[in-house]
């Protein structure tokens, strides 16, 4: 499996929808840095990321989501620390889509 | 003959250079670039995918002159000669951006999204720039 990274925010960029292009149904997805802002709950993004949990787990980073005040994530986001990340790496190839 | 090369290709660590900016507001392209140069002496089954801005990496008339820059996309028509011949481009990016294959520096094969996503699947290494 390929596990797709995002870390810019969906509001400013692209790179989600990319990786939303390519990303095959199961691969893991993981947002961290900016792009936790996309597991944020009650935002324009929020139902896009619900059909994307459909077919992809999804995980976000606390630290990430924690520095930026969000304390609401979409349901069914995984939200992580930094070892579930590295247990993440250590399963898949990754493709980062900075 | 072709098929001995096949088998041969096959144990090979499998690398995909996955190329998404353009080429002169960032380092990335020519730093990409290098790099691919650089995995090119190793026995490496590499490949090289062009998408979103990353097709304009490999668009034909480039002139950076006047910037002062180097213009690296003609290195790309290098890599042939160095058994890099896997040159892809996404289809929706290249249309998006109003290209055609006509418009690359180098011979290139047109993926879909699904392509992409199965081929990406089958690599062992990539590598994003």
């Amino acid at each position: 499996m390929v596990l797709h990274t995002v870390n810019k925010s969906p509001f400013q960029f692209r790179t989600l929808d990319s990786c939303l292009k390519i990303a095959l149904p199961k691969s893991p997805i993981l947002l961290y840095e900016d792009g936790v802002f996309a597991a944020m709950a009650g935002t324009q993004i929020e139902e896009k990321m619900k059909e994307v949990l459909k077919s992809n787990p999804v995980s976000a980073i606390q630290a990430d989501l924690q520095a930026r005040g969000i304390t609401k994530v979409v349901d069914g986001v995984q939200v992580i620390d930094y070892s579930g990340f590295v247990d993440l790496v250590e399963k898949n190839k990754v493709q980062a889509w900075f | 003959m072709s098929e001995e090369t096949e088998e041969e290709t096959e144990n090979l660590t499998k690398m995909m250079f996955v190329m998404r900016k353009a080429p002169h507001g960032s380092i990335y392209i020519q730093e990409g670039l290098e790099v691919i140069l650089i995995m090119a002496a190793y026995e490496y089954d590499i490949c090289v995918l062009f998408m979103d801005d990353g097709v304009f990496a490999v668009k034909k008339e480039q002139q950076t002159a006047e910037l002062g820059m180097k213009d690296f996309s003609k290195t790309f028509r290098a890599l042939g000669g160095m058994d890099i011949e896997k040159l892809y481009v996404h289809k929706d990016s290249m249309e998006a951006r109003g290209l055609t294959q006509d418009d690359f520096i180098v011979e290139t094969e047109v993926l879909t999204s699904e392509e992409i996503a199965k081929m990406i699947e089958e690599q062992d290494v990539l590598l994003p720039f």
